[in-house]
């Protein structure tokens, strides 16, 4: 590996740090009776309210329809990620100190994997929030489930759902974007050595 | 020739846009504030006979809330509620009523600065505060030795003292003595009261003055920094049909107070402690639950022991108001049967005393000569001239009574410059900042005293009326008729944002010290002492925890414990049960409130919410059974399947 690459691996794995301070995603609700709207925030190891109270209103809220409460405790992917993400800050310091591109390899592979899943597992959390309703919620609508967007906005009864990924996210992507950068210098290095 | 002509038409569209703005927009488009928009300004109205005060939004004259500070106030459960009842106790007993008179903003620097609005209680005398974040009553103290608290809560400065002075002198101590020795018996107190600390209002010291009437009040600013004036009415001293007895004398007088000079006679001793009782009321931001301190003792001030502590300024006639002008420079008394409105010179006045231009002397106190203090007469004002604000550009605002207007003048040259007509017989009024170093001279409300024609009619009974009009341009534009509360004796006004920023939207649920408080579902219990039953229960959309609670009995006292555990704004939950015979609650996120409860008969009896909280609030429910006196019944109590079962 080129002093850049190892350069840059070190920089992928140095921004991934970020993550630990930053929001990977965010969700608002927007209904006639909350101007201000009410937020739920999620980190790689919490879900927070972007208000004090904004997180116990929306359970709140939403045991009319019977929806199970967010309890942060109880969810394993923000125990499990915190641990993922700190082996592949060090992997990629690791892949950075020695240069070996094998390892180079394995970490974007990984990441890449990491990403997909990551976002595959937040979709089906959110599928299950949204249709795994309690059959004695006082408020039944047939045919409606409550699954908030991922990406955008859509209606939920009388809230606007809107979803978007914030600065975590951003900086996850750029992390894993500079080791593919990475990865791709250093194939084209070797084929032209070859 | 056609370059003049150009220039005159340049100056004419000038004049033009620079006189469109304050007359370009309609009285109705002046008033509406659209959707989405907030009033500019907070007008607090006191409540008169009702005992409370009264707030609305300028200029849409909008009523936002009553905040209920000497009257119990069922709609809320103040006075009612065990921690609010505390609230209305004197040295009389609890009493259900006050006449709430005079509010005023606290200030810093002689400008108001919106953390608190005091306000007197005339027939049993007392002083409150009330916490603008909270927009609630949270200390009232009770003033001895006066009867009937009406020159009052006029703040110093930077809120040092509230004042309060006698309307009704009595004798002093109080003692059974025929009425008509009057004279011999009768005195007045002027009261300064320390009021910029929360919880630890007192009477710093009274002054003994001769059995005058009291009636209103203002304090010095600026140059006048450290004196206070109090007008007098009944210098004549008369105790039956004063309309004519108190009428006699041309001139009475405004009581000058230097409580600077007062200070100085506390500190080296020149006073007298006397032994009393009076209720001090005061409700901690922790508990909330308000308690009732009695203190015993308060110190005179013997204005002859005191040399230079008080002075009368004669003043035509039978004055009601008295208010200083925002320089701090001049004194108004609305010399209610007089035929001009006297101005005093404040710097007149300092000379008069230093040159010992004295015209008397009533017990010790030296009366300073008209002459020698007087700035001018303003002539052929109006008829029967009684409050004075201003709008800090110089101009001055005097209510008139009998001739039902607003006369306007510039109180420097003693010029009469416009009236503006009220419906009917104006009282006090009020601009925004108007008694203070700094008007925000936009508004004039003038508040009336008889309605007659104005609104639809509603029986015998009508609601008193203000009118509102705009001051900001050349000319006062007449904008609004606005109906009130009870009767308005005086108002304050303060600008929106000062406010709004610090108003309170939850009460912090953690940080609730309230003894009785249960801030989770798992922690609602029932205990019962002896005959007393404590139900430690929660409310939270939509469902009391518990909702279902047996075991007591006829003969025990009940205590509802009530804790809101929302902590969203605007959710609060109401509690009421069959035959309270209080009131309801109505507890705010993160309040706790307690309901006392005495059942006579056996049976089952519901409870509900009685403030509509959400799509589920009918369902918002439950029952407490009441067996009979020496039953066996244990306490079980619970919400949903989770029963509890004391042993």
């Amino acid at each position: 590996m080129s002093w850049l690459t190892r350069g840059l691996m070190a920089l992928a794995s140095l921004i991934m740090i970020g993550i630990y301070f930053q929001p990977l995603w965010k969700i608002k609700l927007y209904a006639p009776q909350y101007p201000d709207g009410l937020g739920m925030i999620i980190w790689v190891n919490k879900i927070t309210g972007q208000k004090k109270h904004d997180l116990m209103n929306i359970n709140l809220l939403n045991h009319y329809v019977g929806m199970k409460k967010i309890d942060p405790d109880s969810i394993p992917e923000l125990k499990i990620l915190p641990i993922i993400f700190g082996f592949m800050i060090l992997f990629g310091l690791v892949v950075a100190a020695t240069g070996n591109t094998k390892l180079l390899y394995t970490w974007v592979v990984l990441i890449i994997i990491i990403g997909i899943a990551s976002l595959v597992d937040f979709w089906w959390w959110e599928y299950t929030y949204g249709h795994n309703l309690d059959p004695h919620a006082p408020i039944k609508i047939p045919g409606m489930a409550y699954q908030p967007p991922m990406f955008g906005c859509k209606n939920l009864l009388n809230f606007r759902a809107c979803a978007y990924p914030a600065t975590g996210t951003y900086l996850l992507a750029l992390s894993g974007t500079l080791g593919v950068i990475s990865a791709a210098i250093e194939f084209f290095r070797r084929r032209k050595q070859k | 020739m056609k370059a003049r002509a150009k220039l005159a038409l340049f100056t004419a569209v000038a004049a033009g846009l620079v006189f469109m703005p304050s007359q370009a927009q309609s009285p109705a488009e002046k008033v509406y504030v659209p959707h989405g928009k907030y009033d500019e300004f907070y007008a607090f109205l006191s409540g008169g006979f009702d005992g409370q005060v009264n707030v609305y939004g300028l200029p849409s004259g909008r009523h936002l809330k009553t905040i209920p500070v000497f009257s119990a106030y069922p709609m809320n459960g103040y006075g009612y509620s065990e921690e609010t009842k505390a609230m209305l106790m004197t040295s009389h007993g609890w009493i259900p009523w006050g006449d709430s008179h005079h509010p005023e903003l606290s200030q810093t620097n002689g400008v108001p600065d919106g953390r608190w609005l005091f306000i007197n209680e005339n027939n049993t005398p007392r002083v409150a505060r009330i916490d603008l974040r909270t927009f609630e009553t949270v200390e009232i103290l009770e003033i001895p030795f006066s009867g009937g608290n009406h020159a009052s809560t006029f703040v110093t400065p930077n809120t040092e003292y509230i004042t309060a002075a006698t309307r009704f002198s009595v004798p002093v101590p109080q003692k059974d003595v025929p009425i008509a020795e009057y004279k011999k018996y009768f005195k007045g107190t002027l009261t300064f009261v320390r009021a910029d600390k929360p919880g630890k209002m007192d009477i710093a010291f009274q002054i003994l003055v001769p059995g005058y009437d009291y009636d209103l009040a203002h304090c010095g600013k600026g140059p006048s920094f450290g004196w206070c004036f109090f007008t007098s009415y009944n210098t004549e001293q008369a105790h039956t049909l004063l309309e004519i007895n108190a009428s006699m004398k041309d001139k009475d007088y405004i009581a000058a107070v230097n409580w600077k000079r007062a200070e100085e006679c506390i500190r080296d001793g020149k006073y007298k402690e006397v032994k009393t009782k009076y209720a001090h009321n005061y409700r901690p931001e922790d508990t909330r639950i308000a308690r009732t301190e009695w203190k015993t003792k308060v110190k005179w001030i013997i204005p002859k022991e005191c040399p230079g502590v008080i002075y009368y300024l004669p003043t035509p006639k039978s004055p009601h108001g008295v208010d200083v002008t925002p320089d701090g420079k001049y004194i108004i008394g609305g010399g209610k049967l007089a035929t001009v409105i006297p101005i005093h010179s404040f710097e007149k006045m300092i000379n008069a005393i230093k040159n010992k231009q004295f015209a008397g002397e009533v017990d010790g106190i030296p009366i300073l000569k008209y002459d020698a203090i007087t700035h001018c007469e303003l002539p052929n004002p109006c008829l029967g001239p009684l409050h004075t604000e201003f709008d800090g550009k110089g101009r001055a605002y005097t209510s008139c009574f009998i001739s039902s207007d607003v006369v306007i003048y510039d109180y420097k040259a003693c010029k009469v410059l416009d009236r503006v007509p009220t419906y009917y017989s104006v009282g006090h009024l009020m601009i925004p900042g108007g008694d203070s170093a700094k008007p925000w001279g936009k508004y004039l409300l003038p508040m009336n005293k008889i309605t007659k024609d104005l609104f639809l009619p509603t029986g015998p009974e009508l609601p008193h009326a203000a009118q509102l009009y705009d001051i900001s341009g050349s000319k006062p534009q007449f904008l609004l008729d606005m109906t009130e509360l009870g009767e308005p004796h005086y108002a304050q006004g303060i600008p929106a944002e000062i406010l709004m920023e610090k108003s309170l939207k939850i009460f912090e649920l953690e940080e609730n010290k309230h003894p009785y408080a249960t801030k989770a579902e798992e922690e609602t219990k029932v205990v019962r002492k002896g005959n007393e039953v404590h139900i430690y229960m929660t409310a939270i959309r939509s469902h009391f925890t518990p909702d279902n609670i047996e075991g007591v009995k006829v003969g025990d006292t009940v205590y509802f414990h009530v804790t809101n555990i929302e902590q969203d704004w605007d959710i609060p939950h109401g509690f009421a049960i069959l035959g309270a015979r209080t009131a309801n609650l109505l507890i705010m996120p993160g309040e706790t409130l307690t309901l006392k409860w005495e059942p006579k008969e056996p049976g089952v009896y519901p409870f509900y919410c009685t403030d509509f909280c959400s799509a589920l609030h009918q369902e918002m429910q439950g029952y407490i059974r009441v067996s009979p006196k020496g039953s066996n019944v244990p306490i079980k109590y619970g919400t949903g399947d989770e029963m509890h079962v004391v042993k």
